[in-house]
């Protein structure tokens, strides 16, 4: 059993066929890709794992519990966090700020009217927050409106809000996307700095083969809505079938 | 101190400063010149600048905070004056139990106006309320003139007998505070200045104290957080756990029980209310003062309902006489001339005014009047040189956020 166990499940969009029969079973404490050619359902499946979407049939099963029909907020405090394709981040707040939200939303949960209370009275919060910071090396951005950071920066801000809530699974969709080469190779190296560090799983959707390769464990390949194959890096590299549905024929 | 920072406690006690010195500081002419006419230390309009402050501090812990336009908060105003209203005529002529009563009325008002009115968000949240309030209007108008009294609204009358009060027969109540009427003011004549200290402006002005006191502690709330978090990113909110709908709707209720606060303590001074105060007008009257003094700020709302109550009251009652005396040092063709061009934007036009500044301020400080004090104190803080006192005397007496 997975941590993270999805059967069955289809998801049709007026005449569109978005997730036909998927089954994925993600091992605990593994980094799992899912890889497709744009439009083969990989958004709807993550949509559908965060609760955005609810699927017409089947179950999705965290951790022994289903997390169909739950509000993503729910699906969140059940230990699942989403880093988004476009870093989601709260851009008119400092740095320091974003970074305490998720560590008061994991102390209180969904809601709490600490409405007479200080921020600068929330030691343990403040100092838990600056450890984040400083382990991002964004410390010296604390006070700076998150919206001015770098986009690789606020790529780093939002997969540390991740983390502050200490998930048991880490979904990203597309984290490199539209970065540059450096940018994109720091991520790679502070997810893999996550996977050692942490008891976590990843599961990740990506495009870039680069990151693809250097990160996962195992990889599922989708197409129109269905899994096609799922298995190692090394023998999706060489599956005629892959090749043809994805990498292509040069690759 | 008090649970503030340094820098929030000098505004507070800048805002402290202010109110309780206002017969004085809104009194700077002497009543024989010609400029008596700009002075606005009196009861009434002081009652008002408090009040109003008071309305527009909550709607900028909604609009400022969450990002939420509510175009119906009039209609929380209103229903906390009724509220008070009836305390008053049924209970108590103690404006205390009063002013709770419009507090609890609006705040109940507010859960279910808010609970209905926050599943939508942007421009149909602004609808929907707008909505709530002409509705109330609507029904106090007719339907529920029973409760409301309907076009004429409630008063207290010689009829009146509430419970808590030994009035005479056929004596009018007066609104007091255990014995203290509202409209006792001691005058202090200085010179050719006279000074009024009305009862009535110092228990509202405590009252906004408390207020103003009260929005400083939840701006800087892990709760304040949560309701920027909301107007920032409300996506990231929820893929963080957080449910943004009860934080939404908390300050909601928040912001309607200070409208309801106003509501009753208007009532508390003039004893009197009608349906027109919760027109959709009143409503946007309260958006305009945040926005002009500058929403998401902590004295912007308090300085913009200033700002708006100051304009209506002193520069609607310039009339063409007055301008005739003001530019009688004109020769006669162009002292005409001049009064027609000034003339639209005074007296009954001074809402021209009031809208010219407001587009300028829009398009020129989006920051609001906070924006432009906070502009002139860099312009002076940057000109100024060591040691020279003038320089700073003048930033510090610029409004600081």
């Amino acid at each position: 059993m997975g941590i993270l166990e999805v059967k069955d499940v289809n998801k049709r969009f007026g005449g569109l066929q978005a997730l036909g029969d998927v089954n994925l079973s993600v091992e605990d404490q593994s980094v799992h890709a899912i890889i497709g050619p744009n439009g083969a359902g990989k958004s709807t499946l993550l949509n559908v794992l965060v609760g955005k979407l609810i699927p017409d049939t089947g179950s999705v099963m965290f951790d022994g519990q289903s997390v169909l029909g739950r509000k993503p907020y729910e699906i969140n405090q059940m230990g699942i966090s989403r880093v988004f394709q476009t870093p989601e981040i709260f851009g008119d707040l400092t740095v320091m700020e974003n970074m305490m939200i998720p560590i008061f939303a994991k102390r209180d949960g969904a809601f709490r009217m600490h409405a007479i209370e200080s921020m600068a009275k929330e030691k343990a919060i403040i100092e838990q927050a600056t450890e984040m910071l400083e382990n991002l090396n964004l410390a010296d951005d604390r006070d700076m409106h998150a919206a001015a950071m770098s986009r690789g920066n606020k790529r780093r801000l939002e997969i540390g809000m991740c983390l502050a809530q200490e998930p048991r699974l880490l979904l990203l969709d597309e984290p490199t996307a539209g970065m540059a080469r450096a940018d994109t190779n720091a991520t790679i190296d502070l997810l893999k700095q996550i996977k050692d560090e942490r008891d976590i799983t990843i599961a990740i959707i990506e495009h870039d083969m680069h990151v693809v390769f250097s990160l996962a464990e195992r990889i599922t390949v989708l197409a129109q809505g269905t899994p096609l194959v799922e298995d190692t890096p090394d023998n999706i590299k060489g599956h005629p079938k892959v090749r043809e549905a994805y990498l292509g024929e040069s690759a | 101190m008090l649970g503030l920072n340094k820098k929030d406690f000098r505004l507070l006690m800048i805002v402290l400063g202010l109110t309780m010195l206002a017969p004085f500081i809104l009194n700077p002419f002497p009543s024989s010149s010609g400029l008596a006419q700009f002075n606005a230390g009196y009861p009434d309009l002081m009652q008002r600048f408090v009040i109003f402050g008071i309305f527009a501090i909550g709607f900028n812990i909604l609009f400022g905070l969450t990002g939420y336009l509510s175009f119906g908060h009039a209609a929380f105003l209103g229903v906390g004056s009724y509220g008070a209203m009836w305390m008053m005529k049924l209970f108590s002529l103690n404006v205390i139990p009063a002013i709770i009563m419009g507090v609890i009325v609006a705040g109940i008002f507010a859960v279910a106006v808010g609970y209905v009115s926050l599943r939508r968000s942007g421009i149909y949240f602004s609808i929907l309320t707008l909505a709530f309030a002409q509705m109330s209007y609507a029904l106090a108008y007719s339907v529920l003139t029973p409760i409301t009294g309907g076009e004429t609204g409630l008063q207290i009358k010689s009829t009146d007998s509430p419970l808590l009060s030994n009035l005479a027969e056929g004596e009018i109540g007066r609104a007091n505070l255990f014995g203290m009427d509202m409209r006792a003011s001691y005058e202090m004549a200085v010179g050719d200045w006279l000074f009024t200290f009305n009862a009535g402006y110092y228990i509202a002005a405590v009252f906004m104290l408390i207020s103003f006191y009260l929005a400083i502690r939840i701006f800087r709330s892990p709760f304040g957080t949560m309701l920027r978090a909301v107007k920032s990113n409300q996506t990231r909110m929820y893929y963080t756990g957080l449910n943004a709908r009860p934080y939404t709707l908390a300050a909601f209720v928040i912001s309607g029980m200070y409208a309801g606060l106003a509501g009753g303590l208007l009532v508390a001074m003039d004893t009197q209310v009608g349906p027109e105060r919760m027109f959709w007008t009143a409503s946007g009257e309260v958006v305009l003062m945040t926005i002009l003094g500058g929403a998401g700020t902590l004295i912007g709302p308090v300085l913009g309902a200033g700002a708006i109550k100051y304009m209506e009251n002193i520069l609607s009652k310039i009339n063409k006489d007055i301008l005739h005396q003001w530019f009688a040092f004109l020769p006669d063709g162009l002292e005409d001339f001049i009064i027609t061009l000034v003339y639209p934007f005074i007296g009954k036009g001074w809402h021209l005014t009031l809208g010219l500044i407001f587009m300028a301020v829009v398009i020129f400080l989006p920051g609001g009047l906070v924006e432009g004090g906070q502009r002139i104190k860099r312009l002076f803080s940057r000109k100024k040189k060591p040691g020279d006192d003038e320089a700073d005397k003048a930033s510090q007496s610029t409004p600081a956020e």
